[in-house]
C-alpha cells in the first residue's frame, strides 16, 4: 500500500498570534512551527500501517523551504520520503489542487489528511482533494483499518460516532483516536540522523490559482475584568447570569 | 439567482442551525436583492422555515437519503444551486455539513469559505469575516468565484424572525452513489450535543477522578446543558474523547460555558473562546481562566459545585 500523509506546517499552540504588513501577514518572529496535531496523529497510524501491514509512507507539503524542517520531523518519526511543492500555500483550493497532482503522480492508494489544520481551521483540503482525484473521502476520522483495498473507517459525528465501510483509493481527514496520545513518538537520536539521508524532493507547482483571498486579519477586543463572586454568595452568580448576562 | 440554504435536518425535523443558516441566508439575500430557496431533506413540515425567511423550500423525500452520506448530500445541494442559478450557498458547521462542503464546493467550482461568525461585510467583492487561529483572530476573507459557498458557524449569528411564508415543491435530484457506507451509527440521543448545546458544562483535572463527575452532570441536568472536558481529563480515559474540547477537540461557541477545576491553558481558551458568556470555579485565584472569563468563583467545585446545583432548582423552581 503506498500512503501519503499530508503535513500542515503549523505555529506552535501556545504561539501568540501577531499580524504584518497592514494586518494581512500572520508574524511569524518568534513563532515555533510543528506539525499540524490531527497531521501527527495520522502520520503516526501510517507509521502503523508501515510496521504491522507493510507499507510505504510518503509525506508531503504545500509550502516554502521553510516548512522543510517540519518535514525533516516527519522523516525522523519514519516517513521515507518527503515531498515539497515549491508554492506559497494560500487557500484550500490552491492547496489541494497541488497536492492533486502529488496524488495523481504518485499513485497512492491512502491519503492521510488532518481534519483541520490549526492555524486557518479550515477543515477544507482533504475533502477537496478527494473530490479532484476521485477518491472516497472520510473525515474527523476516530479509526481506520485496511484490508486489501477495503477499508473500515469511525467518524466521530455530532453526538457520537459512526462506523462506515470503504474502499481504496481513499483520503481521510484525521484527529485524535487515529491513535491515541500516548502512542505519538518523538524522534530519537537515530531517527534524526536517518532522516537527514532521506530524500526530501522538491517539486515545482502546477500554479494552481485560489479561489478565496485574505483582506486582513483582526484580533479580538481584549476581555474586560472578570466579575468575582464569593463562594458563599451563589444566589448572586444566579442572578448576574439571570439579569446581567441573561444567559439562564 | 436565490440564495440557496441546506437546512439541516435529524429523523424529519430541522435542527436548530438550520433556522440560523436560513436567518443568515435571508441577510445575504436582502443584502444582494434576491430570495431565499431552503433545501430539506425527509423532512415531514417545512413550514416553519418561512418564518426566518425561507421564500421556497425544495423538498427532497427520498429513502437513498435516510442515512447522511457526505458525496450524494453534496450532489443534491449542487443539483439544486443548478436548477437554482443560485450564486450563494449557506450551510452550517455541523459535522456533516463541514464533510460535505468541499466536496460541494470542488462540483460547482465554488471557493468556500467556513468558520464565518457574520454577515457578508460587502457583496462585491463578496467579502465574510470568520474566525482563524482556533479564534486567537478573525479573517476577513474575499470568495472570488462566480458561485460562493459560506459556511456559518453554529450560533454565531442567531436567529432572526421574520414573517414571511414559504412555498414548498418537490425536488427529485437524481441521486449519486457513494463509496463510503455507513454500517452502523452510535448516538447518543437522550442528551444536547456540544455542537447544538446553549450551555455547556466543562470540567478539568481539578475533579481529581472520573468518580467525582456525578455532580458535573447533576450541574448540566439542571441547565439542560451538554458535558465537555479538558484535554487530560479525555486523555487519563476520565471521560470520552467525544468530550474533549480546545484548540486540538472540538470546538465549543455556546451561549454560557461553565469550566469547574479548569485552569484555562491557551489550548483549551482558543476552543472555548467563541462562547459569549464564561464563567470559572477554580481554587487557585492565578489560575489563567480567570482572564478569560466573566464571571468566576475562587473556591473548591467540590462545595461550590453542589450548592450551585441546590440554588439553580430553586432558581428553576421559582422561575418556572
Ligand atoms: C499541542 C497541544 C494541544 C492541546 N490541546 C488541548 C485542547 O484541545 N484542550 C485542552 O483542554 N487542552 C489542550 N492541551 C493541554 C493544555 O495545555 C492543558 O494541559 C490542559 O488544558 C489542562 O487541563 P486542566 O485544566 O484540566 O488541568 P490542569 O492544568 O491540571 O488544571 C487543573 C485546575 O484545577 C484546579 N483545581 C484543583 N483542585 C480543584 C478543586 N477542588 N476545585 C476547583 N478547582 C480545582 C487547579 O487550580 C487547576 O487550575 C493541549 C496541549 C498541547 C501541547
Amino acid at each position: 500500500m503506498k500512503i501519503l500523509v499530508c503535513i500542515s506546517h503549523v505555529p506552535d499552540t501556545t504561539s501568540k498570534i501577531n499580524f504584518t504588513d497592514g494586518d494581512t501577514k500572520f508574524d511569524t518572529n518568534g513563532v515555533q512551527f510543528v506539525i499540524n496535531p490531527n497531521d501527527e496523529f495520522g502520520l503516526t497510524r501510517a507509521m502503523w500501517f508501515k510496521e504491522k501491514q507493510g507499507a510505504s509512507v510518503d509525506v508531503v507539503n504545500v509550502g516554502g523551504p521553510e516548512t522543510e524542517p517540519t518535514l525533516r520531523k516527519a522523516l525522523a518519526i519514519g516517513a521515507d520520503t518527503a515531498i515539497r511543492v515549491n508554492a506559497e500555500a494560500k487557500d484550500g483550493y490552491q492547496v489541494a489542487k497541488e497536492l492533486a497532482k502529488v496524488v495523481k503522480d504518485g499513485g497512492y492508494d491512502l491519503v492521510i489528511a488532518g481534519r483541520e489544520s490549526i492555524d486557518y481551521n479550515g477543515a477544507m483540503v482533504p475533502g477537496m482533494l478527494a473530490e479532484m482525484v476521485d477518491a472516497n473521502f472520510v473525515t474527523n476520522c476516530i479509526s481506520l483499518e485496511v484490508d486489501g483495498t477495503n477499508a473500515k473507517a469511525v467518524r466521530e459525528i455530532d453526538g457520537g460516532k459512526e462506523s462506515v465501510s470503504t474502499t481504496l483509493p481513499l483520503v481521510i481527514g484525521g484527529q485524535k483516536g487515529l491513535v491515541e496520545e500516548s502512542d505519538l513518538r518523538i524522534p530519537n537520536m537515530r531517527g534524526i540522523m536517518m532522516a537527514r539521508k532521506k530524500p526530501l524532493n522538491v517539486v515545482e507547482p502546477n500554479g494552481a490559482s485560489t479561489e478565496t483571498g485574505t483582506v486582513k486579519f483582526e484580533k479580538p477586543a481584549p476581555k474586560g475584568e472578570v466579575t468575582l463572586v464569593a463562594p458563599d454568595n451563589l444566589d448572586e452568580l444566579v442572578n448576574l447570569l439571570h439579569n446581567e448576562a441573561k444567559v439562564i | 439567482m436565490s440564495i440557496l440554504v441546506y437546512t439541516e435536518s435529524e429523523n424529519g425535523t430541522f435542527k436548530k442551525a438550520a433556522f440560523e443558516v436560513a436567518s443568515y441566508a435571508k441577510a445575504v439575500a436582502d443584502q444582494m436583492g434576491t430570495s431565499v430557496t431552503a433545501v430539506a431533506v425527509n423532512v415531514n413540515d417545512t413550514s416553519e422555515l418561512g418564518k426566518y425567511g425561507v421564500d421556497k423550500v425544495l423538498n427532497v423525500s427520498n429513502d437513498g437519503l435516510a442515512k447522511f452520506n457526505a458525496k450524494s448530500y453534496a450532489s443534491v445541494l449542487s443539483q439544486a444551486a443548478k436548477q437554482e442559478g443560485s450564486k450563494v450557498v449557506v450551510l452550517s458547521q455541523s459535522a456533516d455539513s463541514k464533510y460535505l462542503a468541499p466536496l460541494l464546493s470542488v462540483s460547482l467550482d465554488a471557493g468556500y469559505a467556513s468558520n464565518v461568525v457574520a454577515a457578508p461585510t460587502s457583496t462585491s467583492p463578496f467579502t465574510v469575516k470568520r474566525t482563524a487561529f482556533t479564534n486567537k483572530a478573525f479573517n476577513f476573507t474575499t470568495i472570488d468565484t462566480d458561485i460562493k459557498i459560506v459556511g456559518v458557524s453554529n450560533n454565531s449569528f442567531g436567529l432572526v424572525e421574520n414573517s414571511a411564508s414559504a412555498s414548498s415543491e418537490d425536488f427529485s435530484p437524481e441521486i449519486t452513489s457513494s463509496g463510503v457506507t455507513v454500517e452502523s451509527v452510535d448516538k447518543v440521543t437522550d442528551k444536547v450535543t456540544i455542537a447544538d448545546a446553549e450551555i455547556v458544562v466543562s470540567a478539568g483535572r481539578g475533579l481529581k477522578g472520573p468518580e467525582n463527575w456525578g455532580m458535573v452532570e447533576e450541574l448540566a441536568d439542571v441547565l439542560g446543558a451538554a458535558t465537555a472536558c479538558s484535554k487530560p481529563v479525555s486523555d487519563l480515559g476520565w471521560r470520552p474523547h467525544s468530550e474533549h474540547v480546545g484548540q486540538t477537540g472540538k470546538p465549543v461557541a455556546s451561549n454560557l460555558y461553565i469550566a469547574i477545576g479548569i485552569s484555562g491553558a491557551i489550548q483549551h481558551l482558543a476552543g472555548i473562546n467563541a462562547s459569549k458568556v464564561k464563567v470559572v470555579i477554580n481554587t487557585d485565584p492565578e489560575a489563567p481562566f480567570f482572564k478569560a472569563a466573566d464571571y468566576g468563583v475562587v473556591g473548591d467545585a467540590f462545595e461550590v459545585v453542589p450548592q450551585l446545583i441546590e440554588k439553580l432548582k430553586a432558581f428553576k423552581a421559582a422561575n418556572a
